[in-house]
């Protein structure tokens, strides 16, 4: 099904949902309001000529400097009816986007992972620890302004071979890097 | 009799443990033998491909996702080069999409057979190791001949094929192809009918068809269960549709209908590889037409001045890719294998992301392995065929 089409059966099912086509070269695309995600996930799952019964991929990118910032992008697969669909998202920095992990169980660890890696809150989601990066790491590593290359003290075992003054210079160095 | 003090008993598994395939840790709590819960820990192979990926340029990206599933590291680089070939539209040769058709099937059978050999060494069947390895060296043979690597030959590339097929392919390729299929008959003589691993395997670990699809195990998790869906023949790409093959099925769901899946998926892919080495000539196009993309030959950029510029331009800047963004999928060994990548128009991706089956996998670990045996986790683990690399990225 195209995109059009998608969105004609889709629109009398969810009400006062205002959706929007997106441009794509491969599946059809949606923009969906972030208020009425669960209602058209739901319909979406349940409606017969549609059944999109397999959440794929929940992931997101993040568009610096646009404003709203991020795209939460949901790719979905109906098996019976041989169909793909890209839903969007747009979120705001500090915006909440609601779970569908009651739509789909399979949502819980992909949304986990877009919060960790871009800090998109899933408003209702039981479990919303980081899953990759580890638990007391600070920042969000996807988003764009994150640095790639961070400078930490190296660890080692053996004593170094350094004087007391380059000792404490390097120490004043290393902390004007962490604040910038 | 005064009444017995019983409490449940927490069990760290992992991360170094020989069954995890890598670095997973569940904590697991138990009642006596019986699990009540299981939680998984990941992220200890976590490497930040999708980060670095973000900073090279597309063509450099192939052997950064390769590394990802490095089981079936083939697949992800076919993923990702269909990506970006759709967001340029690019259309390959029919010998190069032959070859693709191959490679993709020889890292299939590669994975199973490490597969094979780790999940049935774990559960006590030792020696299968050492025959699936043994078979799986020729495979790695057939890598280091085509690219001079082993394990992530990144051989192809976005546009094509990084050179075309050297001396001796085809018969390294047939050499394989002929032997492979009794070696199949010898693996399965040696568990299909095994009592030891049928009761270590059957009704262990059983997922329903809804419960798969739903927790997206979509690849032979799915197809034990009952489901038929396959890329391959849903979606085909890079000319599956040409091919005779079957989607091996089973309506079980448990252990042992998943380790008949995947034998029955290496007899199909020897089917497919027997078909494609047939219609790949000795020599051919081994890339696309396009300039932007593939730089020219050798012979023309050390005569012709515009071919000299081109092929510098290529390989310092890189060529750009149309603004937008794509999700392809592909059939890996582990399932559905998609590549969703965001182009800015501009020389470098904005956003490169691998859906990883072995994710969903664990996932779904704790629906699988609650209410059973703890030795049984074991069984599950390596019938869900899981990648840590592929899950962590």
């Amino acid at each position: 099904m195209d995109t059009p089409g998608i969105i004609d059966v889709l629109s009398p099912l969810v009400s006062g949902a205002a959706y929007e086509a997106g441009t794509s070269v491969d599946t059809a695309t949606i923009y969906v309001p972030v208020d009425r995600l669960v209602e058209t996930c739901i319909a979406l799952r349940d409606t017969p000529s549609l059944r999109f019964n397999v959440l794929i991929e929940v992931t997101a990118a993040d568009y610096l400097p646009r404003d709203p910032r991020f795209e939460v992008v949901y790719h979905l697969l109906s098996v019976s009816g041989r169909h793909r669909l890209r839903l969007k998202v747009r979120v705001a920095e500090a915006a909440y986007v609601p779970t569908v992990q009651t739509v789909w169980p399979s949502a819980g660890w992909l949304e986990r992972e877009v919060w960790d890696m871009f800090g998109i809150v899933f408003d209702g989601h039981p479990d919303l620890r980081r899953l990759l990066m580890p638990e007391d790491w600070e920042g969000h590593p996807q988003r764009k302004d994150f640095p790639v290359q961070i400078q930490k003290a190296v660890q080692t075992y053996q004593p170094l071979e350094i004087s007391q003054a380059e000792f404490e210079a390097n120490l004043v160095r290393d902390r004007v890097k962490r604040t910038q | 009799m005064a009444e017995l003090r019983t409490e449940t008993m927490t069990v760290n598994m992992g991360p170094q443990h020989p069954s995890t395939h890598g670095v997973l840790r569940l904590v697991l709590e138990l009642d006596g033998e019986l699990i009540q819960s299981a939680t998984p820990t990941i992220g200890y192979l976590h490497t930040g491909i999708e980060k670095t990926a973000e900073q090279k340029k597309w063509q450099q990206v192939i052997p950064l996702v390769e590394r990802m599933d490095y089981l079936g590291a083939q697949s992800n680089s076919l993923a990702y080069a269909l990506c970006v070939e759709k967001l340029l539209g690019l259309e390959m040769p029919q010998r190069v999409r032959d070859i693709r058709v191959l490679i993709a099937e020889l890292q299939r059978l590669s994975s199973h057979l490490i597969w094979l050999g780790t999940h049935s060494m774990e559960i006590g069947a030792v020696s299968m190791l050492f025959y699936a390895i043994r078979e799986r060296e020729l495979l790695l043979n057939i890598n280091e001949l085509l690219a001079g690597f082993r394990f992530f030959p990144s051989y192809i590339r976005i546009g094509g094929l990084r050179e075309d097929l050297p001396r001796g392919f085809h018969e390294a390729v047939n050499a394989f192809l002929s032997r492979f299929p009794k070696k199949i008959d010898e693996y399965e003589g040696l568990l299909t009918k095994n009592d030891i691993y049928l009761r270590r395997t059957e009704g262990v670990g059983v997922v329903s068809q809804e419960d798969a699809l739903a927790w997206g195990l979509v690849g032979p998790i799915a197809r034990a269960a009952g489901s038929d869906y396959d890329v391959r023949k849903y979606f085909p790409y890079t000319g599956y549709e040409t091919y005779d093959f079957d989607v091996p099925r089973a309506t079980e769901g448990d252990v042992f209908a998943r380790y008949r899946v995947r034998m029955q998926e290496m007899r199909e892919s020897v089917k497919i590889c027997l078909q494609a080495i047939e219609r790949i000539t000795p020599s051919g196009a081994w890339a696309c037409d396009d300039t932007r993309v593939v730089p020219p030959p050798k012979d023309k950029v050390y005569t012709e001045m515009e071919a000299l510029i081109q092929h510098f331009l290529i390989y310092s800047q890189g060529f750009t890719v149309p603004a937008g963004d794509a999700y392809v999928p592909v059939e890996g060994p582990r399932g559905e294998h998609g590549t969703y990548v965001v182009s800015d128009g501009t020389n470098r991706p904005w956003r490169v992301k691998m859906r990883a089956p072995s994710l969903m996998a664990i996932q779904a670990l704790p629906t699988l392995v609650e209410g059973g045996l703890i030795a049984d986790v074991v069984a599950v683990i390596g019938s869900n065929d899981v990648v840590m690399g592929d899950c962590d990225r």
